[in-house]
């Protein structure tokens, strides 16, 4: 349970960063993936350096931003006013980019991220029932991220800027806003998030070419169940996905085994839990073409 | 078009189209007289990408629906040509008829459901039941799983011998020309035009009366039939099938290389793939003639290259070479 709770905020970490590019400023970017991905090994370089996992991480957060605002400057700029078909060609050109870049810088083979000293023990979430702090604090860091991110987009003057500006950029550069720092700033924002969710993830996976972009159709699929824009939406679909995934990994494998041999079922059930989120998928837009929580179409 | 075929030569496009059909067309003998016969394999994967990438550009272009998750469709020809071979049925003649109905089954059905959403939505919905089946075929653990499954290549007894590299590529290559003869039809008949009418104004051709929704789906299934072709090709080609071809990856090529070839254009596959699998080839050793070791990160140059073609060059080659004093 626990762990789908944990998995679901990872997700929605990167979720997060992307409703705002993809559902706020409707722009389809694949390269978000690589953002995670990027994030990842800034923070391996940067705790390699600094030999401190707090400084390395706090350190990559702006790095990534400075990545994002380079990124939306140079490309994804002149992406908003084009069609879906564009920004599809675009970014799947910068997915190519940033894997092979990382692969002239860092090389080919993976890296891996130790777990901080100070987090590597369990902590009793309840009573007797022990679980590890690392992966504590992940969800800790995606409850902050979620609350924060509702705060901002909701409540404060630049949150109701981002989506005057996301509805209509003309009018909202007509009353006088910088429009393109505004979307940069927000882009940056974006690659944080990104970011973020790809170092808080390297621990438990693996810091490695492309790590961002198989997740990064399910933060799509997060989004487009939860419905393009709504960050509510994004977070209980990316708890609804979290909680597939390990149900599907840590109950199905029992249950196929009943009607087919082991070694089958445990191949199967990780495929099968995968599918399932692309059943759900389909069958909430089969019910609501725009999502659980969406109202644009 | 009224002063005869051969006035299509007179344009850069036709000329360098009937230039591009020559080649392909002796292209065995070209690679046996040069000796070049890797050449050949370059060239078949040409032409069945093309066949995959017409498929594509029949709803991408002609309907303007983006589809994200064609290369399921060539996964699914090609599972169905894998599995039948590793149940020890390798008749062509069952083998293909089979791989196109499933594939035609299978688009009806998603079709069914993706073409009820819209824009980016449809995008997300295509590419998750291309993602759907291909954890599928990962899970086949009875053929392969992820290592995917070695097969051996269709038998077509009496007929035709897909061992005999030459042969299969001529086999490839008429079928490249009827997809694309197909496509021709299908372009310029009531039934491409309704497609064309739906994408700059749907609402238009539904006051007129059209079932766009009916003529979308039946679009939607020919385009997968297509798709399935190309994967029993490439099943055959490689005698290899595994989930990697249907990663969604390989769907972004197709995109790729219709929107390189130019959208809609009916020869824009066929300049798409060759120009997609020559930048592949040939940019690497480019690359390192000019610093050693370069080559080996031709992406980081193709990347950027994809960026500046979709941000300034909408029409793809094709509109380049239909430019009239280029």
């Amino acid at each position: 349970m626990l762990n789908g709770v944990q998995l679901g905020l990872l997700m929605f970490l990167l979720a997060a960063g992307l409703t705002l590019t993809f559902g706020i400023m409707d722009l389809v970017n694949l390269a978000h993936g690589s953002l995670y991905m990027m994030g990842a090994y800034f923070a391996w370089t940067l705790i390699g350096l600094t030999d401190s996992f707090m400084l390395g991480t706090l350190l990559a957060l702006p790095a990534c931003f400075l990545l994002g605002v380079i990124v939306e400057i140079v490309v994804a700029r002149r992406l908003y006013a084009r069609d879906h078909l564009d920004q599809v060609l675009a970014t799947f050109g910068l997915i190519l980019f940033f894997n092979e870049l990382v692969r002239a810088i860092w090389g080919p083979e993976g890296r891996s991220i130790a777990v901080p000293a100070f987090l590597n023990r369990t902590v009793n979430v309840l009573p007797g029932v022990p679980y590890p702090a690392y992966r504590f604090a992940l969800i800790v860091a995606g409850v902050a991220v979620a609350i924060l991110l509702a705060w901002l987009v909701a409540r404060t003057r630049l949150g109701m800027l981002i989506r005057a500006g996301a509805s209509n950029r003309r009018m909202i550069a007509a009353l006088g806003v910088n429009i393109e720092l505004l979307f940069s700033l927000v882009f940056g924002l974006g690659a944080v998030f990104a970011g973020l969710a790809g170092l808080m993830a390297a621990p438990i996976a693996s810091v490695k070419i492309g790590m961002g972009d198989d997740i990064l159709i399910v933060a799509f699929v997060i989004i487009v169940i939860g419905g393009i824009g709504s960050i509510k939406g994004a977070f209980v679909a990316a708890m609804v996905v979290g909680q597939i995934d390990i149900v599907g990994r840590a109950f199905l494998p029992d249950l196929l085994k009943t009607f087919m041999g082991a070694a089958s079922a445990s191949a199967a059930a990780p495929a099968i839990s995968q599918v399932l989120i692309y059943v759900v998928m389909a069958a909430v837009l089969v019910w609501r073409p725009t999502g659980l929580f969406g109202q644009r179409g | 078009m009224t002063a005869g075929p051969l006035s299509a030569l007179r344009t850069p496009r036709g000329l360098v189209t009937a230039v591009a059909l020559l080649v392909l067309a002796v292209l065995p003998l070209l690679t046996h007289a040069f000796d070049q016969r890797y050449l050949l394999s370059v060239g078949n994967r040409i032409v069945i990408w093309a066949i995959a990438a017409a498929s594509l550009n029949m709803i991408l272009g002609y309907a303007g629906l983006v589809s994200f998750g064609h290369a399921a469709f060539l996964g699914i020809g090609g599972y169905a040509v894998g599995i039948l071979s590793a149940e020890g049925f390798e008749s062509g003649w069952l083998q293909w008829p089979v791989a196109v109905l499933v594939a035609v089954a299978w688009a009806a059905l998603i079709g069914a459901l993706s073409l009820r959403t819209r824009g980016v939505y449809f995008i997300m919905i295509t590419l998750a039941f291309a993602q759907l089946v291909y954890y599928l075929s990962s899970g086949l653990a009875a053929y392969g799983g992820d290592d995917g499954l070695n097969i051996s290549r269709s038998r077509f007894p009496g007929l035709i011998d897909l061992r005999d590299k030459a042969a299969f590529y001529w086999l490839c290559f008429a079928l490249l020309c009827a997809t694309l003869w197909f496509c021709s039809r299908l372009a310029h008949s009531r039934f491409g035009y309704v497609l064309r009418g739906a994408r700059s104004n749907e609402l238009r051709m539904a006051a007129l009366g059209f079932p766009v929704f009916r003529y979308r789906l039946v679009a939607f299934a020919i385009a997968g039939a297509f798709g399935a072709l190309a994967g029993i090709l490439l099943a055959n080609d490689g005698a290899y099938i595994s989930p990697a071809i249907m990663s969604w990856v390989k769907s972004g090529d197709l995109i790729v290389i219709v929107v390189l070839g130019g959208i809609g254009a009916l020869f824009g596959p066929l300049y798409g793939a060759i120009a997609f699998f020559a930048v592949e080839e040939f940019l690497p050793p480019l690359l390192d003639l000019l610093h050693r070791g370069w080559g080996e990160y031709w992406q980081i140059v193709f990347g950027p290259l994809l960026v500046v073609i979709a941000l300034y060059a909408r029409g793809g080659i094709d509109s380049l070479l239909g430019l009239r004093h280029g």
